[in-house]
Order: C-alpha cells, then structure tokens, then sequence
C-alpha cells in the first residue's frame, strides 16, 4: 500500500535511536494500518486529493530549484547544470533592479495605506445606516465589481481615462488638460490605486460588517447610559471590537505585499510607462513566458515569494509580541 | 431600544447616506456608462466626450454584429464548455477534499490539514508552474485551465467548515444502515451544505468565466479562445480586426462600428453574471467567509 511506502524507515544512526526511532515508525505504521482497514474509502479518497496536491502544487515547488540551474528542456530539470546564484546576482545587477522594486513597493504600499483602510471606513459607515432595505442594497451594489472581470474593468478604466474620457471631460471642465492617463507614467500609481479601491471597497468591507454583529449591544446601550455619544462608542466600543479582524487582515495583507496586482498591471500598462509600472510580478511573466530565460524568471520570483513571507513572519511576530492577536 | 439624536447625530445621518448614495452613483455609473454605450449611435459615440446620461439614439446594431462575428460566438461556447466543465471537477473535488477533512475519526486528517495549508504560503511561481503543465502534455487543452487550479485552498476550507457543522449522528445512522462514504457525501452532506456549496459554484463559476491569464499563456490555438481573451484583444489590445472581426466590412466601417462594438462586448462577457448575481447573492451570507478566518 502506498502509506506504507511512503513510510520506509530511515537508516538510523545508533542503536539507542534505532530502537527508538523504530518503536515510534511502528507505532504510527500500525495506527495507519488499523485506521486504514477501518476507513478504506476515506483513504482512497484522500489519495486522489494527496495526489493532487502532490502533483500541482509540491511538484512546481520543487521546479523552482531551476532558479540555481541552467535549465534546459531537453536534458530536464534534474538533470541540467547547477550554476548556483548566477540568477541572483544578473538580478542584482540588472538596471531593472532598483526600478522594479521601488514600483512593487511604492504600487504595493499605496494600495496598502490608501485601500485598506476604505473597507473599515465604509463597514463603519453602513453599519450607522438605520433602513434595513438601503443597507442591503448598498451592500449588494458595492460588492459587484468585485465579480466583473479584470480584462472589462481593465477596459474601462482605459476608456474613461483616455484624453476623450470621462474623466478628463471633469478635468477639462476644471481648467485642467486633457491627457492619456495611462501613458503618463506618473499617474499610473493613482490610477491602479483608485480603481482598486473601486472594486474591492465593497467586497473587503464584508468580513468587517460580519465583524460588526458579532459585538455584544449590551456594551452600546450601557455607553449610551453613561453618556457616550456615537462617535464616542465608534472609537471605545465598535473600533476594539472588530480590532482581531482588522489585526488579522493586516497581518494576511502583510504577507504579500509584494504580490500586487499583477493580471491589472499586466492589462494596463505598456512600454510608455514601464519606468512606473512594471512590477516583479510582470516582468517575470515576461521574462520567463515570452523571453524563455525560465531560470532566471524563477530566481526573480523566489525572490518575491521569500521576501513576502520575510515580511508575513515579521508582521506576525510584531503583532504577537504587542497585542496577543496572530496567525499561529 | 429608541435612542434619541442629538443634532450633530442627525447631520451626521444626512452625510452618510448622501455618501452612500454617492458611493451607489460611482459605483453603477461606469457600468451603465456602457449599456448607454452600447446601444448608442456609433458616430454619435465616435464624436461625443464626457458623461453620458443616456443613449444617443437607440440603434441594436452593435449587438447584431457582435453576434455575426464567429470568433466571438465560438468563443462564447468555449467559455460556457470551460465554466461548466471546471466548476463541475472543482465542486467534486473540493468536496472530496472537505469530506475526508472534516471526519471525526480519520487518523491521517492532521497531516493532509498541513500538507493542504503550506501551499497557501508557498507555490511553485509562475515559470515552475507552466513547465509543469507543460510536462503532463497539457498545453493546449482545456485541461490546462481546469485541472492545475481544480481545488482552491481556501474554498476548501470553508467548506470543510461548513461540513464540520453537520451533526456526527447523521453519518452514523447511515452507516448503520450500510451506506459507503460516497452515498454520504453525496446524499446526506452536500444537500445539507447546499447553500455554502451554491456560493463555492459561484466563486468558481464566475471565477472560470473572468478567467483569461491561465488561457493565454497555456492556449496557442485561436479557435480554443475563452471569451475574456477576445474581449482582451478588443479592448486591451485594440485591435478590432484580430477578434475574427474582418467580416465582409470595409476597415473603415469595423472602425466605426468598432467603438459600439467594444460596449456591446463588455455588456454580452458580463450579463451573464449579473443574472446569476441576485440569485446566489442572497446565499453569502456573512458566514461564509468569517467561518473560515474563526478557523
């Protein structure tokens, strides 16, 4: 049976280790054995999702070692040149080097200042709002973006943004001029951050809502009694309640910040404004996907993902030590 | 409990729903900005900047060639074949998944939680991941779409959650009285957990339908396209003649017509998820999502 393979005792070291080593494998192979025989089918059934698993995401984790080798389909992964952190080092030497971390950060850290505190605010905000019906409609009317595809919201924040757009027809009515705003490269920051907020505000606003009811009313109608107005039980009552989620949020969030948008950025930008808009993301697309260089476009990415979880670990470990509240 | 406002409570009221209603306006206008697009008079579009509050003139013609255009027919039915064919294998194997996890008396249960869990952190990235696909010899099918992203962590585990809140004595009974695991699951579980796997269907569904990156890069030929990559060249791309859009019109004609053409587009990729919207809207209840951050 495959569990048992799987299982296959090392060589152990001593004899003291081997006794032991051997008396805990056995005592798990024999657990396995005895589950195994009682719940067959949840067994093969669990294979399938094992293999799955195995298959599509433990496999390409292993690919990744082609950021350390010279990758060449023909003799196959395993089997191509170790050239160690020669990637690396191309990397940082790069003259895209400095460019495409300040625009991962400088995109990243925006969306991060800018939208993650709208969801709170409009959560807030609707749950001040008395009519039951007005509430629900406006919470089903701002969590639709979030359901419409990025290639029609990548196209109409092309169209409205175009020098005949409706946006430029406010700024020209405003004495400003009309401009192509995605072939400014300094305007693309804004532009990716506003029509992120337009179409995650809504959708990022549900776990605080659902936060929301879960505080006791008790506490608002004792504040009230003491003479709190609703500014007062905002900031002592409602912000410590949904504090956990906002903590956890934030910690989830921390861990890619360096993942920013990249199938919108992938949509919207062009060479004209590469120099403020290309991110890691992207140009590992197209260096590994449209270049070939797949060693070296796995060496970027690895990068990114060790870097996100540098930063996931860090904001963890800051939020245990100060307030009590963490992932693990 | 009546708790009486004070005057600055009551201004304050006013704000907010003027902000409400503005928020409503920011986010229907642009939406409707194209229907009124769509159904315009493409000079009339052509030459007109700035707000619209309602059609110029009311022609259907774009739509009538939207649909003459085979690409964008066949593409249609090839989204509808990928949406069908991957929520089905995703719903199936998500539920497999959440089943075996959330048995009571299952002794490798821990160890797949944390087998399953390490990849929300890590993967493979994007280069592992094609040469991956590549390898299984799926470049180019469908399969390429459907199966590397078969079963989404997160989906998982909330539906596991939700399996989790079904009573033990259920499956016991049933095992009394003979049935298989399978029969379980597919009698006894999945129709208790019916609303949480109506809004997995709709994640899925409408995530397969939006879909275009995984198609562009696994997908070489045309006459596979999804959907969203046509519209992609359309709008993106602007590139009215790639979408199979030559027709038998002169240039200057699909130019014309090009720009109502794009509206129409957005309006046909994206009506059918606001009919499915109301109906499974009233599903994600607030639960759904907070069930799986408790856990």
């Amino acid at each position: 049976m495959m569990n048992q393979k799987n299982l296959k005792i090392q060589s152990p070291k001593n004899e003291y280790e081997t006794y032991h080593i051997n008396t805990r494998k056995a005592r798990v192979i024999q657990n396995i054995k005895k589950d195994f025989k009682a719940n067959r089918e949840l067994y093969y059934i669990s294979f399938i999702i094992i293999a799955y698993y195995l298959i599509f995401c433990y496999k390409p984790m292993l690919g990744a070692v082609i950021a350390f080798k010279d990758y060449v389909p023909m003799k196959g992964i395993w089997k191509s040149q170790w050239v160690g952190f020669k990637y690396f080092r191309d990397f940082f030497q790069s003259p895209y080097f400095v460019r495409l971390i300040r625009n991962t950060i400088w995109l990243s850290l925006n969306s991060l200042i800018f939208g993650f505190p709208a969801p709170i605010i409009l959560a807030l905000l609707i749950n001040e709002i008395g009519n039951k019906f007005f509430k629900r409609s406006i919470q089903t009317i701002t969590y639709l973006p979030h359901f419409i595809s990025m290639v029609v919201i990548c196209g109409i924040i092309k169209d409205f943004t175009s020098d005949t757009g409706v946006i430029n027809y406010f700024i020209s009515a405003l004495g400003g001029k009309p401009v192509t705003m995605l072939s400014v490269p300094k305007l693309f920051m804004p532009v990716y951050v506003i029509s992120g907020i337009w179409q995650e505000v809504g959708w990022g606003s549900i776990i605080y809502l659902a936060a929301l009811t879960g505080i006791d009313p008790q506490l608002y109608e004792a504040s009230y009694m003491d003479g709190a107005n609703r500014w007062k039980q905002t900031i002592y009552i409602t912000l410590p309640g949904i504090a956990p989620t906002i903590i956890i949020l934030f910690i989830l969030r921390m861990g890619s910040l360096l993942n920013v948008g990249f199938e919108k950025i992938l949509l919207l930008y062009n060479p004209g404004i590469y120099e403020t808009a290309d991110v890691i993301s992207t140009y590992v697309y197209r260096k590994g996907l449209l270049e070939f260089n797949w060693g070296f476009s796995t060496a970027v990415g690895l990068l990114n993902s060790v870097i996100n979880f540098f930063f996931l670990i860090a904001a963890n470990t800051i939020s245990r030590k100060v307030n009590d509240t963490s992932l693990w | 409990m009546r708790i009486k406002k004070t005057s600055g409570e009551k201004v304050f009221t006013a704000f907010n729903i003027l902000f409400m209603i503005i928020m409503i306006i920011m986010t229907l206008y642009p939406m409707l900005y194209v229907l009124f697009a769509s159904v315009s008079d493409s000079d009339a579009i052509m030459r007109y900047t700035g707000p619209l509050l309602k059609p110029i003139g009311f022609t259907l013609a774009a739509y009538k060639r939207v649909f003459q255009y085979p690409m964008v027919l066949r593409s249609l039915v090839n989204s509808i074949i990928i949406v069908l064919m991957g929520t089905s294998i995703n719903i199936f194997m998500t539920s497999l998944g959440a089943y075996v996890l959330s048995r009571k008396h299952f002794y490798i249960k821990n160890a797949m939680m944390v087998l399953i869990v390490i990849t929300m952190y890590f993967s493979g990235g994007l280069v592992p991941q094609y040469l991956n696909v590549k390898e299984l010899g799926m470049l180019d099918t469908y399969w390429a779409i459907i199966i590397p992203g078969a079963i989404s962590t997160w989906n998982l585990i909330i539906m596991r959650t939700s399996f989790l809140s079904i009573p033990d004595s259920l499956e016991e009974s049933a095992k009394l009285d003979g049935a298989k695991h399978i029969d379980i699951l597919f009698k006894i579980v999945i129709p208790l957990a019916m609303p949480t796997i109506a809004v997995m269907i709709l994640f899925y569904g409408v995530g397969h339908w939006n879909s275009w990156f995984s198609a562009m890069i696994y997908l070489k030929t045309r006459d596979k396209f999804p959907m969203q990559l046509i519209l992609r060249e359309i709008l993106i791309l602007n590139d009215t003649s790639s979408g199979g859009m030559q027709g038998n019109s002169t240039i200057d004609d699909v130019q014309k017509i090009g720009e109502t053409i794009k509206y129409a587009l957005i309006i046909v990729a994206t009506v059918p998820i606001l009919v499915v919207y109301p109906f499974l809207q009233k599903y994600f209840v607030n639960g759904v999502m907070i069930g799986a951050l408790k856990e």
